[in-house]
């Protein structure tokens, strides 16, 4: 990890109308860190993310990303990001080649690259006997590690996991972890979201968000100091709870929070 | 005790995936039983062979004192079941599809309303919603409400806190203890290691088969060696330096630390020799106590052949 900032964060608004999803949020993410984005449901983590991902404008306020800026470049964040969330990552009737294929030539990538690159992750996964079977047949850890390869094979400088090894057998959730620490090693940022909070436990800094604010931002170490807690998790429960129950009423599809 | 299940022998097979092998267990009444395993370990069929969705292709399970297979008539009356994904009606309102299950089966919302009071009163504001507009929590509140409202002997749950936040997690265990009062039993089964803790048992369950079965603290204590937990702020380098160590066994990430193994259980000065000559210095390492995970793995290792290769893989070398 570095001290360059990768995501540059400074009094992000988001509002849908008179509700604010993201009221005044400030932080910054490094080069290579593996930061933790948590939160209740509702408190604005994915709207931020899609803003942090060009998908979504601001309200106000300045986000920098991958050193462009969100509201007037969203195309280039959008080139320099990489994705993968826990439910849908690769396309199941495709084969493992196809698929890379795929992600590679949206992303820009010349064929030569992308053949030349794959041939190198196919190898370095272990991965060779597979690359020509249906992702539909591939056993779940298998897919969740090649979904993540895919997710940075475009070398981006940020990427952004959503429950990365939820659900996965702890063998596998641990080589999933050693990719991950491997990537950022590399310089690639890691950004977590996840509602398990022994996940929390191996990243580097961790931000909880509560309705709408960014509650604590700190070392996973620090914060369990902070509050006293032997645990992630207790710290959460303690400061995430919002004051009410209610929800929102729900938002029509386009403009939805979470 | 009553047993509300028992299981001997069940087997299951779908084309070509054996789904359960030969799987056997007893839940008594008023336990709080949990199944803990990853996604495709069997848990979602074993809770339809338990309620009677599906016919296991060998092996005999009783439920509620009903075969699930020629008694699954009454044994329905006397369980609640409730699904993985959400299975309510999302076009109907909440209050409607509460009224819907207590018809289905025969009672009033009124006649148990004190059974899901705690849980209901906190959608009770948006009866009116369709269960389709709920958020995540409420949805599930709901559905757990409709599982309960004919008071069944034997609540199945499958997978009730995947995508749930912590916060709602936590409200969600709270509930489920205070069904006890009631003397319901529960099962339930999750991916999420750290809830094993909130059971009374627990089965560990992976690939078809139950690893172990026991109390959850009773499953740390099986734990054979001695468990150090080691730290050093390069997390990467120092998981590949211990794998390298020629008396590490095991090297496992686990959070901020490192979770290790040394052969004959020894841990003495040469370690920090050895790490501080790959050029890690300030490593702490103390003694720890074995998590459930930290058991799992050590059952998954004894049961799958050692890891070869590739990208991590824990262990260092044949023992």
């Amino acid at each position: 990890m570095t001290n360059n900032p990768v995501i540059s964060v400074k009094n992000l608004v988001k509002k849908f109308g008179s509700f604010t999803a993201n009221d005044d949020l400030s932080f910054e993410v490094y080069e290579g860190e593996i930061f933790g984005f948590l939160g209740a449901n509702g408190a604005g983590k994915t709207t931020a993310i899609r803003i942090l991902s060009g998908l979504s404008e601001p309200t106000s306020g300045e986000v920098i990303v991958a050193g462009y800026n969100a509201k007037k470049q969203p195309e280039q964040i959008k080139k320099n990001i990489g994705y993968m969330c826990q439910k849908f990552s690769l396309y199941p009737d495709l084969t493992v080649k196809e698929n890379i294929m795929l992600y590679g030539g949206i992303y820009g990538m010349k064929k030569a690259l992308i053949k030349e690159r794959t041939d190198l992750l196919l190898d370095r996964l272990n991965f060779r006997e597979y690359g020509d079977r249906m992702i539909a047949v591939l056993p779940l850890g298998l897919k969740q590690k090649l979904a993540f390869s895919v997710a940075v094979f475009h070398e981006p400088r940020i990427v952004f996991l959503d429950e990365p090894t939820g659900g996965v057998d702890p063998i596998t959730r641990r080589q999933f972890w050693e990719m991950i620490y491997e990537t950022a090693g590399r310089g690639i940022t890691i950004f977590v979201t996840t509602h398990y909070m022994d996940e929390a436990e191996y990243c580097d800094r961790i931000s909880i968000m509560s309705e709408g604010k960014i509650v604590a931002l700190d070392t996973p170490a620090d914060l369990k100091r902070q509050y006293n807690a032997a645990s992630v998790e207790e710290v959460f429960v303690k400061i995430a709870r919002p004051k009410d129950l209610i929800p929102p009423a729900p938002f029509s599809r386009r403009e939805k929070g979470e | 005790m009553q047993k509300a299940i028992e299981a001997s022998g069940i087997s299951k097979k779908f084309v070509d995936t054996q789904a359960l092998k030969n799987i056997s267990f007893e839940v008594s009444e008023g336990e709080i039983f949990g199944f803990i395993g990853p996604d495709g370990a069997g848990k979602t069929t074993l809770f339809r062979i338990i309620a009677t969705l599906l016919i296991p292709d060998e092996g005999k399970m009783e439920v509620m004192g009903f075969d699930s297979v020629s008694g699954f008539k009454e044994l329905r009356k006397n369980i609640g079941y409730m699904p993985g994904r959400f299975s309510l009606y999302q076009d109907l309102s909440v209050e409607e599809n509460l009224n819907f299950y207590a018809t289905v089966f025969g009672t009033t919302v009124k006649e148990n309303y004190d059974l899901i009071s705690d849980i209901y009163s906190h959608i009770e504001p948006f009866r009116k919603r369709l269960a389709g507009k709920l958020s995540g929590g409420m949805k599930q509140k709901l559905a757990l409400s409709c599982a309960l409202i004919h008071k069944p002997g034997l609540l199945i749950l499958d997978e009730p806190t995947t995508g749930v936040d912590a916060v709602s997690r936590s409200e969600f265990w709270g509930m489920l203890r205070k069904l006890r009062q009631h003397n319901i039993t529960i099962i339930l089964s999750t991916p999420y290691m750290d809830e094993a803790m909130k059971c009374d048992r627990v089965a560990l369950i992976q690939e078809g088969h139950i690893l172990s079965i026991n109390q959850p603290e009773k499953i740390r204590e099986e734990f054979s060696r001695k468990l150090f937990s080691v730290k050093a702020p390069e997390k990467y380098r120092l998981i590949n330096a211990l794998r390298s160590y020629p008396g590490t066994i095991t090297a496992y990430p686990f959070g901020d630390s490192v979770h290790v193994t040394f052969k004959d259980d020894i841990y003495d000065r040469s370690v920090h020799d050895y790490l501080s000559s790959v050029g890690l210095d300030n490593v702490v390492i103390s003694e720890t106590r074995a998590g459930i995970e930290d058991r799992f793995l050590e059952l998954m290792e004894k049961s799958t052949a050692p890891l070869s290769g590739g990208v991590g893989g824990g262990y260092n070398k044949a023992e």
